[in-house]
């Protein structure tokens, strides 16, 4: 019998400990789906974070490097400057890539490491409970923020990507999100191509993902994707920020 | 290898170079710069990469990545720095990774100043980081010393899948003297087979990580770094026993306060006091058994540039059986061999 579709040789056969509905499934999906299809699995190397991907390396089936809070960036640089032939990939969330490691990510990109970097935005802390993250929309309630964030008192949410969309060592910048089937196309799309950049040498790319978090937004799945729609993509549009042609 | 004079910092950086270090991932701060521009300036030369990251934070997760490909790797800071590598030495030392760490010491605490000290030493010998974990940490007195220490740390790295530290001060970085870039002894080391390289498709996927989720799993792996760091205190303990056969006072000191101490037991010695010195050339393993090895000792007189870190390790070694005094100068100020003999004279005007 003809196999019309089977699961990507990119994830290893370990069940995943996400919370229902959390699209990090997707994500994981995609990225590891583009590795195998690029045919770079054997020589492809991930570094895991913290927080709620912190066990992204018990699910790619490719060698992985877990990191501290933030740092995967320089874990990442280590690794590419040691193997610059190898394809190096971070994974990380809001918490770990806007807040803590910042400065991480933006230095990186600034050398124009050539690594790829996952980051999966869904606008609050989910491992550690729901507290405010640098990218929690004003207004939106979290267990640090219980009345909602005031942007007087903690200022306007962090968007990332046009950030570092102004450094010219980051040659591909693009947000995406996994809200309905047409974005998750064209998320696989903008993570192909960002890997692709890296195997062209060209400098460092990164695919922010907009996702959702059910379990600490405190919305049934079907919501959260409504709730992301609704008020995620209009602060975070969605779109490239920059490409290689523009770069040059 | 004739004898070349080297400035300090830089007889480390070739050190690290001959000793086969290829990856050097550092931040400036007074007073090492000259071993991150060394290598800035060498290790092209040597099929080798340099950079200089963000902070020392970013550096030191640098070298975590590099240690997980299995290559050698070196970072070196000063006090301040150090601090903040700590955060990457207890991942490495969790993922059982091999790593050298040079810490050119300063004056602290906070921001300090940039004069010799050696107030780090709670910082280096405890663990600065979080966790069950240690470090081998090597005390150089002289920039031979510190070359010989730093090819050997690659080697000991490497044996044991440890994080090593080489911590000497901002005078042994500064000064110049000749050395000799010698191979240390190879040894039989295991085949890095762990190290994240890429799969080829021949394997099963290679994971550094240091998280255990699992208590049991947690507590299983930290007996068993427990039971290598009981193998390195067993086997890695080195110390220098000066004079101390029929020395009646016992100096116990290290790196650069060893030599001030040196001459003032020659000094005590012209005026008919049997001195001697305890170098502790491993700050941890602490060698302990050295103390078993004064007969003639009536009086402990610990020297350091803090106001007073080692002195509780010689207290733990002494077992309480003899008196153990202390003198010290800190925040970068230099003991002379006149106020150490002043205070070995007090020392022993109170024993009699």
């Amino acid at each position: 019998m003809a196999v019309v579709f089977k699961k990507t040789e990119g994830l290893t056969d370990k069940q995943t400990h996400y919370c229902p509905g959390c699209t990090h499934g997707i994500i994981h999906r995609l990225t590891a789906e583009v590795l195998d299809e690029l045919g770079v699995l054997g020589k492809s190397i991930g570094v895991a974070p913290v927080g709620c991907s912190v066990l992204a390396y018990d699910y790619f089936n490719c060698d992985m490097h877990e990191a501290s809070h933030g740092r995967a960036p320089a874990v990442a640089t280590g690794i590419k400057r040691v193997q610059p032939d190898k394809v190096v990939f971070t994974y990380q969330g809001d918490g770990d890539l806007c807040s803590i490691g910042a400065a991480e990510i933006v230095h990186a990109a600034a050398r124009g490491e050539k690594i790829t970097t996952i980051f999966v935005n869904n606008a609050i802390y989910g491992m550690t409970g729901g507290q405010m993250a640098p990218t929690t929309l004003p207004g939106q309630k979290a267990t640090t923020a219980p009345l909602g964030r005031d942007v007087d008192h903690a200022g306007m949410p962090i968007r990332m990507s046009e950030m570092l969309a102004t450094l010219d060592g980051a040659v591909f910048v693009e947000r995406v999100s996994v809200n309905n089937p047409a974005n998750v196309r064209k998320a696989k799309k903008a993570i192909k191509r960002a890997f692709e950049v890296q195997l062209e040498g060209k400098g460092f790319g990164i695919v922010e993902v907009l996702s959702t978090c059910p379990t600490n937004w405190g919305l049934h799945p079907v919501d959260s994707l409504k709730w992301l729609e609704e008020n995620m993509i209009p602060y975070y549009q969605l779109g490239n920020l920059r490409n290689p042609e523009e770069a040059k | 290898m004739a004898k070349v004079l080297m400035k300090g910092n830089e007889a480390v950086g070739k050190a690290a170079i001959e000793a086969g270090c290829k990856y050097f991932f550092g931040y400036p701060i007074t007073p090492q710069n000259e071993i991150p521009e060394y290598m800035a300036k060498e290790l092209p030369n040597n099929d080798g990469v340099f950079v200089q990251a963000e902070s020392e934070v970013s550096a030191i997760n640098m070298i975590y990545g590099g240690a997980g490909c299995g290559a050698r790797v070196m970072t070196s800071s000063s006090s301040p720095g150090i601090a903040l590598k700590q955060e990457g030495i207890t991942y490495i030392a969790g993922a059982e990774l091999p790593a050298v760490i040079v810490n050119m010491m300063r004056g602290g605490p906070g921001l300090g100043g940039i004069q010799p000290s050696q107030a780090d030493y709670f910082m280096s010998t405890r663990g600065g980081g979080n966790g069950d974990y240690r470090t081998p940490v090597y005390a150089p007195a002289t920039v031979q010393e510190a070359v010989d220490m730093v090819m050997e740390a690659f080697e000991v790295a490497d044996y044991y899948r440890t994080p090593v530290m080489v911590v000497a001060d901002g005078m042994i970085g500064q000064m110049m003297e000749p050395v000799e870039f010698k191979a240390p002894k190879k040894r039989d080391l295991p085949k890095k087979d762990w190290a994240t390289t890429g799969t080829n498709g021949e394997r099963k996927p290679n994971i550094i990580n240091s998280l255990f989720l699992d208590p049991q799993a947690l507590e299983d792996h930290c007996f068993k770094l427990d039971r290598k760091y009981k193998e390195i205190e067993e086997n890695e303990v080195k110390y220098e026993m000066y004079k101390t056969e029929d020395a009646e006072l016992v100096f116990v000191a290290y790196g650069t306060t060893s030599r001030i101490v040196k001459n003032t037991v020659e000094a005590l010695r012209e005026q008919g006091i049997k001195a001697g010195l305890i170098r502790p050339i491993t700050l941890w393993p602490f060698p302990h058994k050295a103390f078993n090895e004064i007969p003639a000792a009536k009086n402990l007189l610990v020297v350091e540039m803090s106001t007073g870190q080692m002195i509780d390790d010689v207290k733990i070694a002494n077992e309480g059986r003899l008196p153990v005094d202390f003198f010290g100068r800190t925040g970068g100020m230099i003991p002379t061999p006149g106020e150490i003999m002043d205070k070995a004279m007090e020392v022993i005007g109170g024993a009699k």
